[in-house]
């Protein structure tokens, strides 16, 4: 398999529950090898997909394949070589951590042979060895999402879908699942479809999102291309020992001249940092220069790029029809007084 | 599902997976010990023991009605017994035939709700139908892991009942009594049937369903049938034979094949998921 083979491919795809629409009109490839994000807040439609991709539910209409199978038409061929961490764990309290894995392990026609070490290597992999023959009944959350991920993972799985794989864990807990899918898909070559609400772990760990809304895909791309897409420009924080002078705080009372461009600072008296959005990162050096001059002392400047935060909300915002935040364009040029 | 053959291994699986847990279930486990042990053992142990002290008098017009009314075989076999062991014989060979097809029904029933809507209750099905397993092998796991404990509870029953009604009568037949024909053919024939029943009405009630206790109260209608099997023996217009047994047994396989059928048809991942 190539790096641009084609993994998931859906055209049109679309399921209905009745009257409600819980995915629409779903066109999306992914590569393999490739950490895919798909985000979207609750009912949004990611496990509905999630469910569609694996032929446990069937689409409405519209086209689905999956490593070249249809999902519904091939499901047992499909479901030995894809893994799914579903939202919730799906453990029963009443068997111990081994007798799950043992269990899954036969159900997904891992070898005999091979089942035990499995099993035990991936104990071992997830910290769970010294409760191998414990009940999941006693067993925290964390180790509840760390054993129902060493099930996703028992059959070697050639597309792992992962849904909210952090939920539950703690800070340690959730390197090492981050940890672990950059190893899956870098070295394994393994295809992640990630459905996850965290954004700063959808932007660290894959390669693509793309964006549901109510059950539509709103956005596609990698997320520098969506962050682009906002044209929101860079956003400026500077440290400074004061308030800076009137002229360059908001509310402006001049109307700025119009081929010129002023930034409007909005300052915070707490903690003494001094905000704006600026049209690109060539205009820092200008309002630094400016601030100098003015006689202010600076401690700090951080610069951030649109995180797929902020893409995550101006998409939401969007769809709610709040007006966006004012953002300079970056064709202005500006001067300072 | 598809037209493959069966994955009896993953089939394995689904059943043994179904009865740890079931071992493990304490709401399940103990009905399926204590009913059999009280209405097998104790109960019938009882009577067998007061037979032979037992005063006949107030009880003996239902029973001359019982006799006249039997088929002449079965009359002939009466006419040879004292009054007691005719009492013995009427409650222990005949009015507690019937508690061996409630007690297949009530296991397969019971352990059915738990593995079918139990699932459900618990959040545990999810993950199984991602699995590789068909509709069918998954269906015929969880239906092997009611049927079998039924048909193992009859079986053990059956056993412990021949001897304690042998043993506890003993002053008042004086040999041994049980099982009759009639009886083998209960056991082999009718009672797996029965637990059939209980299986295939349980799988169609715990589709529409989403609790342990749903299912279980829904599903527990079915033993209508057999209690009325029960009244019409003891009002006398009903008699426990080989023949009415095999009769019997082939009718309730012909509704357990249809109630299957349709449970086959229910039975399906993208149902199961869409109510989850």
């Amino acid at each position: 398999m190539t790096p641009n083979d084609i993994i998931i491919r859906t055209e049109n795809l679309t399921r209905h529950f009745g009257d409600v629409v819980a995915v629409q009109d779903l066109t999306l490839d992914v590569l393999a090898g490739e950490v895919f994000g798909f985000l979207g807040h609750n009912g949004a439609g990611k496990t509905t997909t999630v469910r569609l991709l694996n032929g446990i539910l069937g689409a409405t209409s519209g086209a689905v394949e999956v490593l070249g199978l249809n999902p519904l038409t091939d499901g047992p061929a499909l479901r030995r070589r894809t893994g799914v961490l579903t939202e919730t764990p799906s453990l029963d309290d009443r068997l111990t951590a081994n007798e799950t894995l043992t269990v899954y392990g036969r159900l997904y026609g891992v070898d005999r042979g091979r089942l035990r070490t499995r099993v035990g290597e991936l104990l071992e992999q997830f910290d769970l060895l010294d409760r191998g023959d414990d009940l999941v009944g006693g067993f925290s959350r964390g180790m509840r999402q760390r054993l129902a991920l060493a099930r996703t993972l028992l059959h070697d799985p050639e597309v792992i879908f992962l849904d909210e794989p952090t939920a539950g864990l703690d800070p340690v807990g959730r390197r090492a699942v981050h940890d672990l899918i950059t190893e899956l898909s870098r070295s394994g070559g393994r295809t992640i479809f990630m459905c996850t609400h965290d954004l700063a772990e959808a932007q660290k760990l894959c390669g693509r999102v793309g964006v549901m809304g109510q059950g539509a895909l709103v956005a596609l791309g990698t997320p520098e291309e969506l962050a682009h897409s906002l044209q929101k420009g860079v956003r400026l924080e500077i440290e400074l020992d004061e308030r800076p002078g009137p002229t360059l705080l908001a509310p402006q009372t001049e109307t700025p001249a119009p081929t010129s461009f002023r930034p409007t600072l909005t300052w915070d008296e707490v903690t003494h940092i001094a905000s704006t959005w600026l049209p690109t990162r060539a205009s820092i050096p200008g309002l630094i220069d400016t601030l100098v001059a003015s006689g202010a002392r600076i401690y700090g400047v951080k610069r951030q790029e649109p995180s797929l935060e902020d893409v995550y909300f101006a998409l939401h915002d969007r769809r709610e029809g709040i007006p966006p935040e004012e953002a300079p364009s970056p064709e202005t040029s500006y001067e300072w007084q | 599902m598809n037209g493959n053959k069966l994955d009896w291994r993953a089939i394995r699986a689904v059943a043994e997976r179904d009865l740890m847990i079931v071992r493990r279930s304490k709401n399940v486990l103990l009905p399926i010990i204590l009913v059999p042990l009280l209405l097998l053992v104790i109960i019938p142990g009882a009577i067998g023991f007061l037979g032979s002290a037992m005063d006949v008098g107030s009880d003996i017009e239902d029973l001359e009605r019982f006799l006249t009314m039997m088929p002449e075989p079965m009359k002939t076999q009466f006419e040879q017994y004292t009054e007691n062991q005719t009492m013995v014989v009427f409650i222990l060979v005949y009015t507690f035939a019937p508690m061996f097809l409630i007690l297949p029904m009530m296991t397969a029933s019971s352990i059915a709700a738990g593995s079918f809507a139990g699932e459900k209750e618990r959040k545990t099905m999810e993950a199984l139908l991602y699995t590789p397993t068909t509709d069918l092998e998954l269906m015929t796991g969880k239906m092997l892991t009611a049927w079998i404990p039924a048909i193992l509870v009859t079986l053990v029953g059956f056993v412990l009942y021949s001897v304690v009604v042998n043993v506890s009568a003993w002053q008042t037949m004086g040999r041994i009594f049980f099982p009759n024909a009639m009886w083998v053919v209960l056991i082999l024939w009718l009672a797996p049937a029965s637990a059939g029943l209980g299986l295939g009405t349980m799988v169609l009630v715990s589709s529409k369903v989403n609790t342990y206790q749903d299912a279980y109260q829904l599903g527990s209608m079915v033993v209508l049938p057999v209690i009325l099997l029960i009244l019409g023996q003891v009002g006398g217009v009903i008699y426990l034979n080989v023949t009415f047994v095999l009769a019997a047994g082939l009718l309730l396989w012909i509704v357990d094949a249809t109630i299957l059928w349709f449970a086959v048809k229910t039975f399906r991942r993208s149902e199961i998921i869409a109510r989850l």
